[in-house]
């Protein structure tokens, strides 16, 4: 027993949640903007794939991995501005469009992906993005080459984490954002467009599952593959409600998966291998499960969330 | 300038024209993505129809395709309707499959298999949905979000089942064992897939309508839907409505996985659903959640499934076309439901 412990918790391990993390970090983040402003984006899952394969697609064949990222976080924005046009603009349901979007986006992925790609044998790769050590950071033993010699969209993320707590907090437009998902009719007396900001706010939020996508596809998989998300948008869709809206709190419910879903994969590797590994693949989606029944009760989410906004209505 | 104007009521013709539309819409704006494939337009769409719906054989196959489609939706339909968001009828399907799988392998006489199948299947689908609605009614927990995380546990569960205690250990292949032969479910028309619970869930469509439509229970999830605050105050029992409502979409949804058992693969395998939980939400916006609108809305994504594929093989055009056309035909259905609720009007400049 104490063998498996030591196998699991070492540098590898810890590298392992952080790398499992960012792309949740990214896609909590997201979602979190756009529900803070009032707009649930069940979009989230099909946005993900949608940029994933569009970045993916573009590094391959301009063999510049900022260009795939840039990509997928135009597209992600793009797709974000759909689901407020059909949310905010037309007031149409949210969690219908949701669904649409994300019907629309993984279809397209996958029609795009097959007449670009074809039908190979063996999936094409990419020489995918390489970890970057940071001078005396990664030096600090087990933190160190755990946290500091990784990918440069995992410092992105980590450094978005606070920039998003920054811009919500302390921000004029993050108070917009709040003012709008808590109390539009107030905002729109304040002279706040509740329209443009929520539009902002899914927008910038589409650009962050963009980030998630991108990641997936040119740093952790390094090839497409219709399983890419495989529900870590829905997952992502619990982190926000696991972590009360917040960026740092929604953060942390990000590392806490990781570390779960790291766990599942460090228990299909070691010495269990007579349980098929499906298994352990369902561990972190029933702990999602689990531990949204024990926090929903106090949580507390945006007042207008889901109620679109239409200004001659009183 | 033009302005969104509230409606008071809609025209009858509605009902029909506006799925009609949101269909039509949809066609044009996909018919781009066959061009960029450098497929002719009229020709690839051509191809869908007559190899969908254009000989008595191809009707069979769309409609034994439909099926599924057919119970996911009226799932879906039962569901929304009381506002119970359950997403989760992928998951609840292949419950039902696998539930349907057990006792389809059990040798006994056949009529008895297939009934215990659909006891079970519907019994499997209805246990799964009560989690996402007890988690709601007891620890306020989104059922959207609930439902959707365990479509993934459900088919973890599922490959976990076929790569462990059910794999073939004589070819390795990850499929569970056939049912018995006479669990099969019987071919209505010769030479074709056509089976019994094809039938079964045409018949289901107006029974659910009947439900919805004339029984205490409809009339409940119906105000429990539309106006919870004003069922409550009716002495309406909201939370065990919303319990009542996900048992019944659950067996309706695990009845499409006994379906594709018994009367399809008569096995279990991991693509045994390519997604029809999903599309069981599209068929049901489309059919503006009417049960009865729901059967010709299941035709049409199981006709354009079908022809998808004949397409692709023709044109060389992606069958991943469908999948585009099935999102599209989504959200077009809810811009055009827009019309239910509001006219344009033009009015002056000066507003």
């Amino acid at each position: 027993m104490s063998a498996v412990f030591e196998q699991i918790f070492q540098v590898g391990f810890l590298a392992a949640i952080i790398r499992i993390a960012t792309p949740l970090a990214f896609a909590t983040l997201g979602e979190m903007f756009s529900e803070r402003a009032g707009v649930l984006n069940l979009g989230i899952e099909g946005i993900m794939l949608l940029c994933a394969m569009a970045g993916f697609t573009a590094a391959s064949l301009s063999g510049s991995l900022w260009l795939g990222v840039l990509v997928a976080v135009l597209v992600g924005a793009l797709m974000g501005a759909l689901h407020a046009l059909f949310t905010v603009a037309l007031g149409l349901s949210q969690h219908v469009c949701g669904i649409g979007v994300t019907l629309f986006s993984s279809g397209l992925a996958y029609f795009l992906y097959r007449l670009i790609f074809g039908q190979q044998s063996v999936p094409p790769s990419i020489d995918g993005f390489k970890p970057v050590p940071i001078p005396l950071l990664s030096d600090i033993p087990i933190l160190g080459p755990a946290v500091f010699n990784q990918f440069t969209l995992v410092y992105l993320a980590i450094i978005a984490v606070p920039l998003a707590a920054f811009v919500l907090y302390r921000t004029p437009w993050g108070l917009s954002v709040r003012m709008v998902g808590e109390n539009p009719r107030a905002a729109d007396s304040a002279g706040v467009s509740v329209i443009a900001t929520r539009f902002q706010a899914v927008i910038l939020g589409g650009a962050l599952m963009g980030l998630a996508g991108a990641f997936l596809t040119m740093a952790q998989f390094n090839a497409f593959t219709f399983g890419v998300v495989s529900g870590r948008g829905w997952v992502a869709i619990a982190l926000v409600v696991f972590g009360r809206w917040d960026p740092w709190r929604s953060a942390g419910a990000a590392l806490l998966f990781a570390f779960v879903d790291a766990l599942q994969l460090r228990m299909q590797a070691s010495g269990l291998g007579h349980i098929p590994y499906e298994t352990f693949l369902m561990l972190p989606f029933i702990f999602t499960i689990v531990a949204m029944a024990f926090m929903s009760r106090n949580a507390v989410a945006p007042s207008a969330l889901l109620k679109p906004f239409r200004r001659e209505e009183r | 300038m033009f302005r969104l104007e509230a409606r008071t009521s809609t025209p009858a013709w509605f009902n029909l024209a506006l799925p009609l539309i949101a269909i039509a819409a949809t066609l044009i704006l996909c018919s781009g993505l066959i061009a960029i494939a450098g497929a002719g337009v009229i020709e690839a769409y051509g191809v869908m129809l007559s190899a969908s719906l254009g000989d008595s054989y191809a009707i069979t196959e769309t409609l034994v395709r439909a099926a599924p489609m057919i119970f996911t939706g009226l799932a879906v339909a039962i569901a929304f309707r009381a506002k119970f968001w359950n997403i989760g009828a992928e998951g609840q399907l292949l419950a039902g499959a696998v539930a349907s799988c057990f006792v389809g392998a059990i040798p006994m006489p056949g009529t008895l298999a297939m009934l215990l199948m659909a006891l079970a299947g519907a019994a499997a689908g209805a246990l799964v949905a009560l989690v996402p609605a007890t988690l709601r009614v007891k620890f306020k927990v989104d059922d959207v979000v609930s439902s959707l995380l365990l479509n993934s546990v459900i088919y973890y569960a599922l490959m976990a089942l076929i790569e462990g205690p059910w794999k073939d250990t004589f070819s390795g292949y990850p499929i569970s064992p056939p049912i018995e032969d006479s669990a099969n479910f019987p071919v209505l028309i010769e030479g074709t897939r056509l089976h019994l619970g094809v039938v079964v869930a045409l018949i289901a469509a107006p029974l659910c309508w009947f439900l919805i439509a004339r029984t205490t229970l409809g009339f409940r999830i119906r105000v429990t839907g539309e106006n919870p605050e004003a069922a409550r105050y009716g002495g309406i029992n909201v939370q065990r409505v919303l319990l009542s409502t996900a048992l019944l979409s659950g067996a309706l949804a695990g009845l499409a996985g006994v379906g594709e058992v018994g009367g399809v693969h008569f096995q279990v395998m991991s693509d045994i659903s390519p997604g029809y939980g999903y599309s069981g939400i599209v068929v049901a916006m489309l059919a503006r959640l009417n049960p009865l609108g729901v059967v010709p809305a299941a035709i049409f994504l199981a006709a354009v499934m079908t022809g998808a594929e004949a397409m692709s093989r023709a044109t060389g055009v992606p069958a991943f076309l469908s999948d585009v056309i099935q999102g599209t035909a989504l959200l077009a259905m809810l811009v055009a439901l827009l019309f239910t609720a509001y006219r344009i009007r033009r009015v002056g400049a000066q507003t």
